[in-house]
């Protein structure tokens, strides 16, 4: 049977504000535990939240970047249930009025835009972290509190690939915003699935399960792409599926099934009492709108069109924030004519090197100014483009200069004319045969000869003025 | 007379003047309740009762002037239990800030709490679990509750004046029982920063005093924004002792028609009938208003309050504070805790706030009953519109026998029937003494106005107080 | 609106709270009586009526992020039934 898979993500993101969400203990990852607390993220009796701004701001610049209607009335609601990372056994979040709802973001599939709806972007906030140890569990609640928001995409993800797609252009444009981690180690980002399986051709959904646990962007593509096998298998044979959560195994590379603690129908969900409504009246919006960062869509179209990029080239070059503010300062500060000589540079060597080194390209030890310095010895033929990668690779290395690095190892191209006829004689010399075959109409026999005097002079030979001198000189005589 | 049946506003002039020393005011607190505290139990923990070493001698508008605070509102350094076992043995690290106000006015903090109901779930003081209080016009009958320690002990003199909390009329109702004066401020008048929460949206501090005029007094120090409360309101505090004019002619008084129904005590209406014809003649318009939805008040209440009740409780768990059962299992660890810590009474109204907010009945009950509560608010709104204040009964019988309604919990929740009302409108509302029965049992006269018209409820009670005797009147403990 | 043991049973779950049989049964007859009660308000009409959540005409209540100072881990601890160095330790979670 033929089945199309289903995919909706659940993205949850911590915000990085200074403090939590309700009170002012300062978020900082890798404290010793419980000493980011007070008597209010502690759920201590008689205590009472109250809202961070700034956590507000955050969420209502991500729901814009992802093109959301800000919903005009929005409040807290309380989910109940029961855990001990849950100070208060329950968690403050959103239900029934959402601070925003029906949003989309693009992914691309073989340069072809799909577009992928976002059901709601809500506020929360985070639980504790529990350890577990030999017959009892140990809590810390330095994160309790730390405010998240959550991410719902409608189901609109059609392969485990997709899901991926999907993810990585939703952290770009959160990257880009500048109001989160967003790293998945860490847990400042967090992403759960549900998938299902439908026959091909047909409209209704399948019984899903939501899948947990996984750890990165690989992580929730392998877990989906061993689910779709998985629930294929099951329904092939004719199995029943049932709706269940399964938690991904990243090491054996298998889901499990886990049983559930309370049904979603047993939270209670009822609105916050001890906190108020907001209105988000329009100038609120403007203003937020106002200070949104040029994202990365845009940024694509305007490096195309102010630099000639081809989408690809400017699709890369965009991919992350900070690759693209280094390359835009590169590509405005490079002196040559002609802008696609850095271009090339950037995407090419560059992210190579960064892409070998498993960092960005911003990240890589080298300025855009000594980048410009290096290309210009290539473009003014004093050293060969070949000599000029390894060059490259030193610089990152040692943090050494260009020219220093290219004094150093003797690598100025030879470009005295007198000294490369020295050179050009010898050769005519050593290999006659070549000579003739050029003579006598073979062409190809000056590359041949060109590639004989590069030897001899170790590589040092400028290659265009090579072949210059030894055609003029072959067909003079 | 002893210094400790003088009125707070009385003890004020006098310890300004200097003739009078604070310590000596805490001495005579302290003997009066070794001498009777063992009859009334307004007071818990007194075995593990040390006295202050020394009154720290604060200036400031109160004095060093001790007042009596309920054990459900935090102190720091000072065991607050809100009379549970399932907190026995908390202290808080932090403040309530209505505690904080009073000490920056200058008040000292009575190191010794005030009984309650178990979490303020009672209309009798018999839920706690130091044993009931008794009150002190006949031993044999209840204080009335929740905060029944309070008023108990400001009527035996064994308190120049107290804190309550009023969820549904737990200030209002042992006041009246008791002979006292009580108010329940405007929801969001006083900041309900480090009151253990019953009912978020219905709770309020007050005061409990021997007269208006220090009901004023105490109203003024407590009230005010606090930017730890999302539900305090940023409104200026009037002064309060300017409304304190005895000169009430020409307002217009509704009583409603709703509160003169079957149940209540013949002798109860007989005595609110002639505090009504006494407001008549000191110059009032007394006409008859129609609160049509009172009737609802009673089962909206019990739905709301439990329902937000069920979630506030939740965090008594036994994982961070409090008296936690043994077991090696962590489910049954919160069953076995939640089942030994908490009294019959809080668990059936948690268990009933569970179910009014279940799958499947949310819309029945919770839900309805928001709506239901915007229709009392509507009641009050319509009559505030043409009329200064209401006048009605606080209580429908006066304080009825020890263990009479004990094992009733629907007859012992109709004993709010008055003053529920006013915490589901938010309103503020204030009982003073107006008569006793041929038992010799206290009768209050209940006084509602709009919200954050707490002037109109000091001027009407207190020109009422001036022209009568009541207030006057000691038990013959 | 009826409700019956298996109902009491889940909610009591749900609160985590313990019930023995016999409590069980006297909350039986008391919610049902509770509840007789509270069911007056499914007669009246209210379609149109607006639910009250929050009685107060405030709204967008914030605070700026600024830190304040947190507890030290002792103070946090020092209430704690049982603790391990600057954890909060509880008994295995066994679902």
């Amino acid at each position: 049977m033929i089945y199309q898979t289903v995919i909706g993500l659940e993205v949850h993101l911590q915000l990085s504000t200074k403090t939590k969400a309700f009170c002012g203990c300062i978020i900082d990852f890798g404290r010793a535990p419980n000493t980011c607390v007070c008597p209010i993220c502690l759920g201590f009796p008689g205590t009472l939240p109250v809202y961070n701004k700034e956590a507000l701001n955050s969420a209502i610049k991500v729901a814009l970047a992802f093109n959301c209607q800000i919903q005009e009335h929005t409040k807290f609601d309380r989910k109940n249930y029961f855990y001990p990372d849950l100070p208060k056994n329950y968690q403050i979040s959103q239900y029934d009025l959402p601070l925003s709802r029906n949003g989309y973001l693009y992914i691309y599939r073989d340069n072809k835009p799909k577009r992928i709806g976002i059901t709601r972007i809500h506020l929360e906030e985070d639980a504790g972290k529990l350890i577990h140890e030999d017959g009892q569990s140990l809590v810390d609640f330095n994160r309790a509190g730390i405010p998240l928001i959550e991410i719902v995409s409608e189901p609109d993800l059609f392969s485990p690939q997709e899901a991926f797609d999907y993810l990585t252009n939703l952290k770009s444009i959160i990257e880009y915003l500048d109001v989160s981690d967003c790293d998945m180690e860490k847990g400042s980002l967090r992403c759960d699935a549900n998938i299902s399986l439908r026959k091909a051709g047909s409209l209704e959904l399948g019984v899903k399960t939501e899948l947990k646990n996984m750890n990165s962007f690989k992580g929730v593509k392998d877990a989906l792409s061993f689910e779709v096998g998985r629930q294929a298998e099951l329904l092939d044979r004719g199995g029943d599926m049932v709706q269940e959560t399964r938690l991904w195994d990243a090491e054996k590379g298998v889901t499990v099934s886990m049983r559930t603690k309370e049904g979603a129908k047993d939270y209670r969900y009822f609105p916050d009492p001890d906190l108020t409504r907001f209105h988000i009246n329009q100038d609120m919006i403007e203003r937020l709108r106002l200070k949104l960062p040029e994202l990365p869509q845009e940024k694509l179209q305007r490096f195309m069109k102010e630099y000639s990029l081809s989408e690809y080239d400017a699709k890369i070059l965009v991919s992350s924030k900070e690759d693209a503010r280094f390359s835009e300062e590169c590509i405005r500060i490079y002196p040559g004519k002609d802008k696609k000589l850095m271009v090339n540079w950037l995407i090419g060597p560059l992210l190579s090197e960064a892409n070998s080194r498993k960092v960005k390209i911003s990240e890589l030890n080298i300025t855009n100014d000594e980048l410009i310095s290096l290309i210009g010895f290539v473009e003014r033929g004093e050293i060969s483009g070949l000599s000029a990668k390894g060059v490259l690779s030193q610089m990152i290395d040692s943090g050494k200069s260009a020219r220093e690095l290219i004094i150093e190892s003797n690598l100025l191209q030879v470009s005295d004319t007198e000294e490369l006829s020295k050179i050009i004689e010898s050769v005519i010399l050593e290999n006659t045969k070549s000579v003739d075959d050029f003579r006598s109409g073979k062409t190809n026999a000056l590359m041949f000869l060109v590639g004989q005097v590069m030897k001899k002079s170790s590589g040092k030979a400028n290659p265009k003025i090579v072949g210059q001198l030894l055609s003029r000189r072959l067909t003079d005589a | 007379m002893e210094l400790n049946q003088l009125t707070a506003h009385e003890l004020l002039v006098r310890l300004k003047s200097g003739s009078v020393a604070s310590e000596a005011v805490q001495e005579a607190l302290y003997a009066r309740i070794e001498k009777v505290d063992s009859k009334i139990n307004a007071y818990v923990r007194r075995a593990d009762f040390r006295k202050n070493d020394a009154v720290n001698k604060k200036q400031g508008l109160l004095f060093s002037l001790p007042v009596t605070v309920k054990d459900n509102i935090c102190t720091e350094g000072l065991n607050t239990e809100c009379c549970s076992k399932i907190l026995a043995g908390f202290c808080p690290p932090y403040e309530a800030t209505v505690i904080s106000k009073l000490k920056k006015a200058g008040a000292e903090i009575f190191p010794l709490k005030a009984n309650m109901d178990e979490f303020a779930f009672g209309s009798s003081t018999e839920n706690s679990c130091f044993g009931p209080t008794h009150n002190p016009w006949n031993l044999g009958c209840v204080p009335g509750g929740s905060s029944g320690g309070s008023a108990a002990a400001v009527a035996a003199d064994e308190a120049i004046w107290a804190l309550g909390s009023d969820t549904g009329g737990s200030i209002r109702q042992p006041a009246s029982f008791c002979g006292v004066v009580g108010l329940k401020p405007t929801y969001g008048r006083v900041s309900r920063f480090g009151l253990i929460a019953f009912a978020s949206s219905l709770d309020q501090i007050g005061p409990i005093t021997k007269d208006v005029e220090d009901a004023a007094i105490l109203t003024q120090a407590i009230s005010g924004y606090d930017p730890n409360d999302s539900t305090s309101v940023d409104q200026d505090v009037p002064d309060y002792l300017k409304s304190l004019t005895k000169d009430i002619k020409g307002l217009r008084v509704g009583i409603p028609k709703e509160y003169f129904v079957e149940g209540m005590d013949s002798e109860v209406k007989s005595v609110i009938e002639q505090a009504v014809n006494k407001l008549k003649t000191l110059g009032a318009s007394v006409k008859e208003v129609s609160l049509p939805h009172t009737e609802y008040a009673v089962p909206v209440y019990y739905i709301i309050a439990t329902a937000e009740a069920s979630s506030n409780l939740a965090r008594f768990d036994g994982v961070q504070y409090g008296y936690r059962a043994k077991s090696d299992n962590l489910i049954e660890m919160y069953k076995r805790t939640r089942a030994e810590g908490f009294g019959d009474e809080a668990k059936r109204r948690i268990i009933l706030g569970t179910f009014a907010l279940s799958h499947g009945y949310y819309d029945a009950y919770y839900l309805r009953a928001l709506k239901v509560r915007t229709l009392i608010k509507q009641d009050f709104d319509r009559v505030f519109a043409e009329f200064d204040c209401i006048a009605a009964p606080t209580s429908p019988t006066p304080a009825f026998k020890l263990g009479e309604r004990a094992s009733e919990p629907l007859k012992m929740y109709l004993s709010d029937i008055y003053t529920i009302s006013v915490n589901l409108a938010g309103i503020p509302a204030i009982s003073i003494p107006c008569g006793f029965t041929k038992d010799k049992l206290p009768v209050g006269l209940q006084i509602m106005a709009g919200s954050f018209n707490e002037e109109m409820l000091f001027r009407v009670a207190h020109t009422f107080e001036q022209n009568t005797e009541w207030h006057k009147i000691k038990s013959s403990l | 609106m009826a409700i019956d043991n298996e109902t009491i049973r889940h909610v009591a779950h749900l609160a985590r709270i313990d019930l023995q049989a016999k409590e069980l049964e006297r909350l039986h007859v008391q919610l049902h009586e509770i509840l007789g009660f509270i069911d007056k308000i499914s007669n009246l009409n209210i379609e149109d009526v607006l639910p009250a959540s929050h009685i107060l005409p405030i709204s967008n209540v914030l605070r700026e992020d600024i830190p304040h100072t947190s507890l030290t881990p002792e103070r946090a601890l020092e209430n704690a039934p049982s603790k391990k160095g600057n954890f909060f330790s509880v008994p295995k979670i066994i679902e």
